[in-house]
């Protein structure tokens, strides 16, 4: 199968209905490991036992911005290529990315309280992600809001190619800024500062995330091929009865 | 595994990851029987695509 006919919505499902059983086997099986390699990860000489936080927290905000790059690849698809099944996907992945930001929030916040001693400081970061987590329920809004889904297409797609930009902003704010939220500790010039008892279990969920959001992105892509499917039938329903 | 004084927020963090993950997982596959119903009932009112081929047909 090519590319060329992935651009076939049928070819697409069938594809997916494929693929599915085995993503979700891979998934479960993953966040079993994960999950146990995290519960039996040793506590962090200053964090203690908050550590375990970070096995959740940190794959939850590589994903916040995974989900928006491959929502601005698939932005780039409808505007340029205008390829069918590329306002499918960045429509589908925008309430996962948001559920992913909502999480890295949220798990930062209870991690922060015993850490800093406050949930919330509005340092670069944080108040980065934060706008990620807006520009997310925004760009939601905006594709419920406009009735015609090529117009709403075009319209999230240059909107999701400008919030692109906040992107290299989170990934530099604790370079560029004097924040409270620590450096990189994995990606980062001269490799991870982090001892191999707590990077491993990170890697693992991770990828366990990583995962996770393949298997919903295409069960929610399969979603709205259907959805889309149902509005041009019914709308064909509704021609056969004026006529 | 202990965890210490701060047990609570570990807990609360992990759970919360659950639940959304529930919430997305559910949402998701309530929307694909919604849409299969819809499909299954336009294909009952007489309905069907111009391909001519069923409309909740996947495979």
């Amino acid at each position: 199968m090519t590319l060329t006919d992935l651009a076939n919505p049928t070819k697409f499902l069938a594809l997916t209905a494929r693929l599915l059983p085995w993503l979700v086997g891979a998934t479960i099986l993953l966040f079993l490991i994960g999950l146990y390699q995290s519960a039996t990860a040793p506590d962090d000489y200053q964090q203690g036992a908050t550590v375990k936080i970070m096995f959740i927290h940190v794959p939850n905000a590589w994903l916040s911005m995974f989900v928006w790059a491959v929502m601005s690849a698939a932005a780039l698809g409808t505007l340029v290529w205008r390829h069918p099944l590329a306002d499918v996907a960045a429509k589908a992945a925008a309430p996962i990315g948001a559920a992913f930001t909502f999480l890295a929030l949220l798990t930062g916040s209870l991690w922060g309280r015993p850490m800093w001693g406050t949930y919330w400081e509005w340092d670069a970061r944080l108040t980065s992600v934060l706008i990620l987590f807006l520009m997310y329920l925004g760009l939601m809004a905006l594709w419920r809001a406009v009735e015609d889904p090529s117009r709403a297409a075009r319209a999230a797609a240059v909107l999701t190619l400008v919030g692109a930009i906040n992107l290299p902003i989170i990934k530099f704010s604790v370079d560029w800024w004097n924040t409270l939220h620590q450096p990189a500790s994995v990606f980062r010039m001269g490799g991870p500062t982090l001892d191999h008892a707590f990077l491993i279990p990170l890697l693992v969920m991770a990828l366990a995330f990583t995962l996770l959001f393949v298997t919903l992105h295409l069960a929610a892509m399969r979603n709205e091929i259907l959805r889309r499917r149902v509005r041009s039938l019914q709308m064909m329903q509704a021609s056969q009865k004026a006529a | 595994m202990s965890l210490g004084s701060y047990a609570s927020f570990i807990l609360a963090s992990y759970l919360a990851a659950a639940l959304v993950v529930a919430i997305l997982i559910g949402w998701i596959a309530l929307d694909y029987r919604i849409q299969k119903r819809h499909l299954r009932e336009l294909e009952e009112s007489g309905v069907i695509r111009r391909s001519g081929r069923s409309a909740t047909e996947i495979k």
